[in-house]
């Protein structure tokens, strides 16, 4: 068995806590163009397909935007798998753009020791990637909910408020620096006192000044009735979890989606 | 310096006799390594006897042995050891040795902590420091002293073993190898949540035994518990399991941890015998253990018992695992050392 295993199954660094979301699917692969579904189902056996890149947009120091045409529907928090070549290991994402978008965005930040970002973060206009169908439950409804996320792990929030899932909700994003909160302008004009910004490493008006789980700490009380979608690192989701449920938020109203 | 050598424990045959080769040394010697390393005690190359002393020095020169004993061990009042290693990160992991009768069974971790975040586990709660390498799974067996009594081998201490798959394969194979530990494919058992692809990958290339922890057969259940249910879906990983010819040659078991008023009602034990409905397999009920800030309660005796009782009356062969080093912390879904992960890093 020596040397035949060409998965490795995560490209996470245990230094990183923002990888994009590096599951993986050994995908079985094919040349055919995309079906169009009417319904994004999980399949076990998921297909990966040739798209042409669009774009591609560094929103951040090491963090990109890729974008390519939208083949399928997909319900917004879904992930897709992507890789180099037809019979590569996909790895997953989230997709980061809405329901009704042309366009497919996939955000995502480079691990040097990672398989793929390094070489997807190389890929140009016109260049092919690999891709799945959509799958994933992951997803948002017109409820009021909380969204909270770490790093990368905004994407699924993004794929629901471009989809018009933002009424009622409170979205909470968490990062190092500054330059972490992606998509802000967008998220600041249209979510307002809504959007938290909770910066580690940085301070700047109008964003809270440490982690996270320091600022839900902080909150005074936390409606127990409502949905909390988390998304991001293991750390992040297992600690906010916790302060979720210490302040008495059912376990049945927390939602998690980890990026492993 | 010695720290900058790679370590030759945790390599494969195969690997090995490649080593040895590129050292111009005959392809044979890998067979010498591989015996001295898996199936002996020593600790330095001076003790490899069949080997040239002119080959030694160049081993030397090169590798290191690489086996490194415990830290720390505890004893449990029932006889279950609980050790704690030191990974190649400067991390801490755990392993549980429990003996019952003339059966000895090893709990090894895979990973330093964990990314998976279930709700009801100690280990998930420390988050992810690191995968282990092949050498620091099968250290945990190699450096204890009931090395030689172990008749079992279980993959469900410290993380998931298939979010480290290449390296939990290689353990694997030099688990069960004639060359190195030799243990029976039918005696080592590795344990997953469900991560499809690396399980299918598991299924077509080893012959070892598969637990998958399932506690609840409700998705949206699953999903609140087990983050993974949102990509890897409980349905997918039952059909993949239904591919594979399992009877002939393996078992698999889910485990299911009974949690008070969450997943022990007649409505599960239906829902169980539908979902599970000719797939070859058990069910192993495990008593919750409690842990820090846990929404969940474990169900009472006599729960688990209807329980039990039930799905063994729908035809489904279900046994309740007894808890085992409960007071060192070695149960099941309790080993962590984020404590002295803390402690590190106020260091």
């Amino acid at each position: 068995m020596s040397g035949l295993l060409p998965c490795r199954f995560s490209e996470v660094a245990a230094s990183d806590k923002q990888t994009p979301f590096p599951g993986v699917y050994n995908f079985s692969s094919s040349l055919q163009t995309i079906p169009f579904l009417s319904i994004p189902i999980m399949k076990r056996k998921l297909t990966l397909n040739k798209v042409k890149v669009l774009r591609q947009t560094e929103i951040a120091p090491g963090v990109f935007v890729l974008s390519f045409l939208r083949p399928w529907e997909f319900t917004a928090g879904q992930v897709l798998g992507i890789g180099a070549h037809a019979t590569d290991e996909a790895r997953l994402y989230s997709i980061a753009s809405g329901e009704l978008d042309d366009e497919v965005d996939i955000l995502y930040n480079i691990n040097p020791d990672g398989k793929l970002t390094p070489w997807l973060a190389k890929v140009v206009t016109g260049d092919s990637i690999w891709v799945s169908e959509p799958c994933g439950s992951f997803t948002g409804s017109g409820e009021p909910a909380w969204w909270i996320a770490s790093g990368t792990g905004i994407a699924p929030f993004r794929a629901m408020f471009r989809t018009g899932l933002i009424a009622g909700k409170k979205l909470i994003h968490g990062g190092r620096d500054l330059s972490s909160f992606y998509f802000s302008d967008d998220f600041t004009q249209k979510v307002k006192d809504n959007y938290i910004r909770c910066c580690s490493r940085e301070s700047a008006e109008g964003v809270y000044s440490g982690r996270i789980t320091h600022y839900l700490s902080g909150l005074p009380a936390l409606p127990a009735g409502e949905k909390y979608y988390l998304c991001g690192s293991a750390e992040m989701v297992v600690e906010v979890r916790d302060i979720l449920i210490a302040k008495g938020v059912p376990f049945d109203n927390i939602i998690s989606e980890i990026y492993f | 310096m010695p720290e900058s050598k790679e370590q030759l424990f945790g390599k494969t045959l195969a690997e090995l006799s490649v080593l040895a080769e590129s050292l111009g040394l005959p392809k044979y010697t890998g067979g010498q390594l591989a015996y001295w390393l898996y199936k002996t005690d020593i600790t330095s190359f001076d003790e490899m006897t069949n080997i040239s002393k002119k080959s030694r020095s160049l081993l030397a020169e090169h590798y290191v042995p690489g086996v490194q004993p415990p830290e720390r061990v505890q004893q449990s009042a029932d006889g279950t050891k609980k050790y704690l290693f030191r990974a190649g990160n400067g991390k801490f992991i755990e392993a549980a040795y429990i003996p019952d009768g003339k059966r000895h069974t090893l709990c090894v971790s895979s990973q330093v902590g964990c990314k998976m975040g279930c709700l009801f586990c100690m280990t998930g709660k420390q988050g992810f420091q690191g995968h282990l390498s092949v050498g620091e799974i099968l250290n945990q067996l190699r450096s204890i002293p009931e090395r030689r009594q172990m008749t079992n081998i279980v993959y469900m201490g410290m993380g998931e073993p298939f979010d480290n798959l290449e390296a939990v394969m290689k353990s694997l194979e030099i688990l069960t190898a004639e060359y190195g530990f030799a243990i029976s494919v039918r005696k080592v058992t590795v344990s997953t949540i469900g991560i499809v692809p690396a399980m299918r990958h598991f299924l077509e290339h080893s012959k070892c035994n598969l637990a998958v922890s399932l506690h609840t057969p409700f998705d949206e259940e699953r999903r609140r518990l087990m983050p993974i249910q949102n990509v890897y879906p409980l349905k997918d990983v039952i059909e993949t399991i239904r591919e594979f010819d399992i009877g002939k040659y393996r078992r698999v078991s889910f485990e299911y941890i009974m949690f008070k008023g969450v997943n022990d009602s007649r409505r599960h034990v239906n829902e169980l015998a539908r979902v599970l409905n000719k797939v070859k397999s058990r069910i192993n009920l495990i008593r919750f253990h409690p842990i820090p800030g846990t929404p969940l309660l474990g169900s009472d005796e006599a729960a688990i018992l209807d329980f039990q009782q039930a799905l063994n009356d729908k035809g489904i062969v279900t046994t309740l695992r007894a808890s085992r080093g409960q007071d060192i912390d070695a149960a099941c879904g309790l080993l962590s050392t984020k404590e002295l992960l803390k402690a590190q890093e106020s260091d």
